[in-house]
């Protein structure tokens, strides 16, 4: 479940940004579409934890995250988000299993083997454990993000332009793949994207068009 | 997976920079430790062969070349001094033990010696093989000597004129090997000691003693002298310079002088072995440096997978800690094997003791001062990495 209420944030050299009030339940999906630099991403942030917001309430999970400590709120993310970023962002530094590994060290958790293994077999890339990043195609890479997304049973998976770089195919794959990950997780989704296939795999998704002045703010200027 | 697993993983993806980077810190710390090694061991060694001698008697000329001469036995003797002016020394009350010192052949470039029993007991020297010399022509080989040369008691050598390997041999008076001395790390290891008796008897021109009326006079190269009262330090040395034709040198004032010529090299040595850890406090830390600007994206993914800022500060600590480690592992072992070598070398000339198997507590600061450096080094990197703004990082590049 995720609910927003008056959230608004502020970067420091452009305008504050001003976003709808939301509730996703918990299990649902949420689009969020808008042009590139509307806010989907610091939104996305937000609801991760990631970037304390100049005003509002974000509540994921049950848990209203103001009221977290940055450290508690670390220990929050690690536990509860699964978070896909537009570049992926596996280290090359190490191999597909030490990718997946480095989540437990985030989380201060001990690493699983088995879970690791089963999490890339469950994404159909069991066999590339083994290899570096930079040996993977976009969509293998893709596959193993994603594992690691969901390695911790996350209850929300935040998705930032996963079908920005495939081509039709992989965008449908890639996509079938997040719905069944969220749904064997029962994780709520969320989705920034500008890109019209992935409305064709989520029919009933709710959509949240952002860059639109909301109610409340326009209310509260007046 | 723990802090140290992943640092290490880390370090070596890039094993081209940390192989480089280890290299410059290992070259600092070796330097460091072998300055140390070094100093220290020419100061004990001296100290060790100066101990309990107050003077050094011999003939006019330098007193240095007296003091590197008679108590190191570094450096050739000034000149011959009578013997009977050395008695007449020995009957003095100030004088508590004198030890005369008869320079002049070599065996295979070690010093053959004619001294006193008194030698061997001022050194606190023990016989490890055999027995000491007790007639004429008996000889005590040093522990560095016999392992040299080979020779065993029972053996038997002739002496070379001169303290050069090459002089004339004096096979007309081959000494016999009585006894090889335990190792005391002091100048006796180099020495081979003999009887007053037998550097005469070599030296006796067999014409000369035979023409009736002339007895050649008995000379002998120096006497270290010890007081019976610290207080005869004041008058003796001046007493002897004045009124024999002898010259005293007393080695507390020589060697203070050497230890302040020599302290500037070392403290020059100190210098530039300071300078390299410098440069590689440095090279760590622009490695550090570059590998946070180059795994930016790594370092925000790890915090978008919920580490702490702590977390992800600790692994670029850890990661200069384990270098630091590493390197001051190697420099210890390559500072020990330098000074080794170098013990080799000096061995191999006959001259100071120095071996890299002594470890010294100072050695714990080597460790002490590179982990401090690679800390320093990991903290500004690391702080950055701390502040670093995640959301945006996961979008740039």
């Amino acid at each position: 479940m995720i609910q927003t209420q008056a959230l608004h944030f502020h970067y420091a050299t452009s305008p504050e940004m001003f976003f709808a009030d939301l509730r996703v339940p918990q299990g649902g999906t949420l689009l969020l579409h808008g042009n590139s630099g509307s806010g989907k991403s610091t939104w996305l942030a937000l609801a991760a934890g990631m970037l304390t917001p100049a005003g509002g309430e974000v509540t994921v999970a049950g848990e209203r995250l103001s009221r977290l400590s940055r450290t508690r709120l670390d220990h929050w993310r690690a536990r509860t988000v699964g978070f896909l970023p537009q570049k992926l962002h596996l280290s090359d530094a190490l191999t597909v299993e030490g990718n997946l590994a480095l989540a437990y060290f985030a989380a201060g958790l001990p690493e699983d083997a088995g879970t690791i293994a089963r999490s890339l077999r469950t994404l159909g890339v069991g066999d590339l454990a083994d290899r570096k990043p930079t040996q993977l195609s976009g969509g293998q890479a893709q596959r193993v993000a994603l594992a690691r997304t969901i390695l911790m049973q996350p209850k929300v998976i935040l998705a930032d332009e996963p079908t920005a770089s495939l081509d039709d195919d992989a965008a449908r794959d890639g996509l079938e793949l997040l719905r069944s990950c969220a749904q064997q997780c029962n994780a709520t989704l969320v989705i920034a994207t500008h890109d019209r296939r992935v409305q064709d795999t989520f029919p009933d998704a709710l959509v949240y068009k952002i860059g639109i002045q909301p109610e409340w703010a326009r209310r509260a200027r007046t | 997976m723990k802090t140290i697993a992943v640092a290490f993983r880390y370090l070596w993806s890039r094993p081209l920079a940390a192989l480089l980077n280890l290299l410059l810190l290992t070259l600092g710390l070796a330097s460091i430790t072998f300055v140390l090694l070094a100093s220290e061991q020419v100061t004990r060694a001296f100290q060790r062969d100066l101990a309990g001698i107050d003077l050094v008697v011999g003939a006019k000329g330098s007193p240095m070349q007296l003091i590197l001469s008679g108590v190191f036995q570094l450096d050739s003797p000034p000149g011959n001094i009578l013997y009977t002016d050395v008695q007449a020394l020995q009957r003095m009350p100030q004088v508590e033990r004198l030890i005369p010192l008869a320079m002049g052949d070599s065996l295979r470039g070690w010093r053959i010696v004619g001294t006193s029993q008194e030698y061997l007991a001022h050194y606190k020297l023990s016989v490890g093989q055999g027995q000491t010399w007790s007639r004429p022509l008996e000889a005590v080989l040093g522990a560095q000597v016999s392992s040299s040369t080979g020779l065993k008691p029972g053996d038997s050598f002739s002496g070379n004129h001169g303290l050069g390997a090459s002089g004339p041999e004096h096979a007309q008076a081959p000494y016999r090997v009585t006894g090889v001395l335990a190792p005391c790390g002091c100048v006796a290891d180099r020495l081979v000691l003999t009887s007053l008796q037998s550097v005469w008897q070599v030296h006796d021109r067999p014409g000369t003693a035979e023409e009736p009326g002339h007895k050649e006079e008995k000379q002998v190269s120096m006497a270290l002298i010890s007081y019976k009262s610290p207080l005869s330090a004041v008058s003796f040395p001046r007493m002897v310079n004045t009124t024999t034709n002898m010259q005293a040198a007393a080695p507390a004032v020589e060697v203070s002088r050497l230890m302040g010529m020599l302290g500037v090299g070392t403290d020059v040595m100190k210098g530039l072995a300071g300078v390299l850890l410098v440069t590689a406090a440095l090279s760590v830390f622009i490695a550090l440096w570059n590998a946070v600007r180059e795994r930016r994206a790594d370092l925000a993914m790890l915090r978008m997978l919920g580490a702490t800022p702590m977390r992800v500060a600790a692994l670029l600590v850890c990661e200069a800690l384990l270098l630091a480690l590493m390197a001051s592992v190697l420099g210890l072992a390559a500072g020990h094997l330098v000074t080794g070598v170098v013990g080799l070398l000096l061995a191999a000339r006959q001259s100071l003791p120095m071996t890299g198997m002594i470890w010294l507590p100072q050695e714990l600061w080597i460790v002490g001062a590179a982990l401090g450096v690679a800390f320093v080094a990991a903290l500004i990197p690391a702080l950055s990495a701390y502040r670093m703004d995640v959301a945006q990082l996961l979008n740039s590049r």
